[in-house]
């Protein structure tokens, strides 16, 4: 009687390993019967990815730092962030990190790209139902609080090694913030406004595009720039699946101590967020500015 | 001539036909019209049933190119009332009528068309595009009804200069005054040429010099419109002001329903009386509302004669010049209709 409080009745060790088994053999007959179609599915994105990679190598690194400048400049407007930018890009290739960088910018542009083509749509639908909200929002607690490497089993187990594992584990951690705040920043569009609309006869697709959605843009874009910055957070971990990148190195000095390869590395992925972080949020602060304080 | 006729044949006719319109804010609002319809009061349904009787019994028939005024203070429903015309709430029992036809019945699309092309709305809270420019507001409900940009630039332009806003049209709200954000919410409901406007204590959240002011623009431009008016207040003198029929409402139900004069001279009960106390009697009396046939008969042949629709301010000092203190009173054909003497009037100051 006393035992039974002690030990906690749980499944016997040897049931504990069927069920286990069972999952484990269900999954690789899973991925043996799929893993070559998902891979195939996928191939596109893989070209695309190579491509676009080659393509920030083989470009003039000058080019690649006037169209830094550039995005800077048109996004934020502000002198101080793209002489920033500049100066950022010009040390990191100084301190022979080029390749390494073009090859993070390459997956981090893809990864939030595709975040927005999804998730933006996600976010909308979420929206729209308050079912659609409580079904969805579940998930993405689950993809932000999962630890990374244990989503990374099945997709390695699946799709092996390689660019795009790294892209969707980049993209399963990342894409949250969008979907969130694309569906706050809808649900928060002033009702007042909303009704305004309805009284003239606005149609529910009037009312998303005409409304909703472009006021709902400074939060939206506040999403963007969250997924921007979770999708280099995972440039470490990414590189452990094979991604080439800025995360190689930090991985290198991690199993040597190499204390200097890894700040270095380390401090070129913050710098890289740091840009990109100012260029996206005050593109998102210029959203709103002719806004105004309102009066009344 | 003829044009005319058919004018006073569309005179006779209720624009709007509002018929035992009940609501009920709750989870189960249906289940408790009955009670409410055998004479339940607000308070027991709240108590008993945690539901709110947002509408009770209300029958309202607006006519045609009048401005119609419901008045009642915060609570009484009026802003409920006004959203059933165009079903942005939907009643929990009763009818509506607009031109005759049965609103309730409608689909979607429907009422979307009504919406879009029988009636606009001016609201409180202004509820204007953020994210728009002064033009582009002006012409949002075009632009929902699909007319394309030139068309609506051009039509935009010609209300944005009838509220005066000429030299605003790149501006944001944002960039606005209180006033001048609801000159563009008022230039945004008639640029549709809707027939019906409906005004949800559109000029409430305005001080009240710029208040009057919208309240002229309003009178100014209903000269030449005729629209049918549903005006929102809780302002007794905009009420009266405005108002060619005032409904006033208590706790959802309506209290007394009139114009101006009826209301003032025969308040309905002492929640009216209440509200007319502190008005300024002299500027809402008309001289046909107390003018007096038999007093005719004793009146001097010689006695200034003044059209019925002059009010008492205007027409005490005259009746103290006159001979006999009396004043001959005409319609608006030019007969003479009856006679008010200084006496009646002073009586009608203070009653």
């Amino acid at each position: 009687m006393w035992e039974f409080l002690t030990e906690f009745p749980s499944l016997g060790r040897r049931d504990l390993a069927d069920f286990k088994n069972t999952i484990d053999g269900a999954f690789r007959e899973f991925s043996r019967a799929y893993g070559e179609s998902l891979e195939l599915f996928f191939s596109p994105l893989l070209k695309f990815l190579v491509w676009f990679e080659k393509l920030l190598l083989a470009t003039p690194w000058p080019l690649i730092i006037a169209i830094i400048a550039a995005l800077a400049w048109l996004g934020a407007r502000s002198w101080k962030i793209t002489a920033g930018s500049i100066g950022a890009f010009l040390l990191i290739g100084f301190m022979g990190m080029w390749e390494d960088t073009m090859a993070t910018l390459a997956i981090i542009s893809v990864a939030t790209f595709l975040c927005i083509l999804i998730g933006i749509p996600i976010g909308i639908l979420m929206s729209r139902s308050d079912r659609m909200q409580a079904l969805i929002t579940p998930v993405l607690d689950v993809m932000q609080t999962i630890p990374s490497f244990v989503y990374l089993i099945p997709v390695v187990m699946l799709l092996g090694i390689g660019k795009v594992p790294g892209l969707l584990a980049v993209l399963i951690y990342a894409i949250p913030p969008i979907v969130r705040l694309t569906n706050l920043g809808i649900r928060l569009v002033d009702k007042d406004v909303l009704e305004a609309a309805d009284a003239f006869g606005a149609s529910p697709r009037q009312k998303l595009w005409g409304v909703q959605v472009p006021l709902a843009l400074p939060n939206i874009f506040a999403g963007v720039n969250q997924t921007i910055m979770m999708a280099l957070s995972m440039v470490v971990i990414a590189s452990m699946i094979g991604v080439k990148g800025l995360g190689v190195p930090v991985l290198r000095a991690i199993s040597n101590q190499y204390l200097a390869l890894g700040l270095m590395n380390g401090l070129a992925i913050v710098a890289l967020a740091i840009i990109f972080d100012r260029i996206s949020q005050s593109y998102g602060k210029r959203l709103q500015a002719h806004r105004g304080q309102g009066h009344g | 001539m003829a044009k005319d006729m058919a004018d006073a044949k569309e005179m006779t006719e209720p624009k709007i036909k509002i018929e035992n319109l009940y609501k009920i804010f709750g989870s189960n609002p249906k289940k408790h019209l009955p009670k409410v319809q055998h004479g339940m009061s607000k308070d027991d349904l709240l108590d008993t049933h945690n539901h709110v009787l947002g509408v009770h019994n209300v029958s309202l028939d607006i006519m045609p190119r009048q401005i119609q005024v419901v008045m009642g203070l915060s609570g009484s429903g009026k802003s409920t009332l006004i959203r059933h015309i165009n079903r942005l709430i939907e009643p929990t029992g009763g009818e509506i009528f607009i031109d005759g036809e049965d609103v309730l019945a409608m689909n979607a699309d429907q009422l979307r068309d009504l919406r879009r092309h029988k009636m606009s709305m001016v609201f409180q809270k202004f509820g204007l595009l953020p994210h728009r420019s002064v033009r582009e507001n002006v012409a949002y409900g075009l632009a929902v009804q699909g007319i394309d940009e030139v068309e609506r630039n051009k039509r935009s332009a010609h209300w944005i200069d009838r509220v005066g806003l000429s030299g605003y049209e790149d501006h944001y709200p944002g960039q606005l005054s209180g006033g001048m954000q609801q000159r563009v919410g008022l230039a945004r409901g008639l640029a549709t040429d809707a027939d019906i406007l409906l005004m949800d204590e559109a000029f409430s959240a305005l001080d009240p010099l710029i208040r009057y002011d919208m309240q002229s623009i309003l009178l100014e431009l209903q000269e030449e419109l005729h629209k049918t008016i549903v005006f929102i207040t809780h302002d007794l003198d905009e009420a009266l002001r405005l108002g060619d029929n005032i409904a006033i409402l208590r706790d959802g139900a309506m209290v007394q329903e009139g114009n101006a004069q009826q209301i003032v001279l025969n308040p309905a009960d002492d929640y009216i009386r209440d509200f007319i106390k502190d008005i300024n009697r002299g500027r809402v009396i008309q001289l046909h509302a107390i003018a007096n046939a038999a007093a005719l008969t004793s009146a001097p042949e010689d006695a200034p004669q003044l059209a019925g629709n002059t009010v008492l301010e205007d027409a005490l000092p005259v009746m103290a010049e006159a001979a006999d203190q009396t004043v001959k009173v005409t319609a608006s054909d030019g007969r003479v209709v009856g006679a008010v003497s200084l006496t009646s009037a002073i009586q009608a100051l203070h009653s």
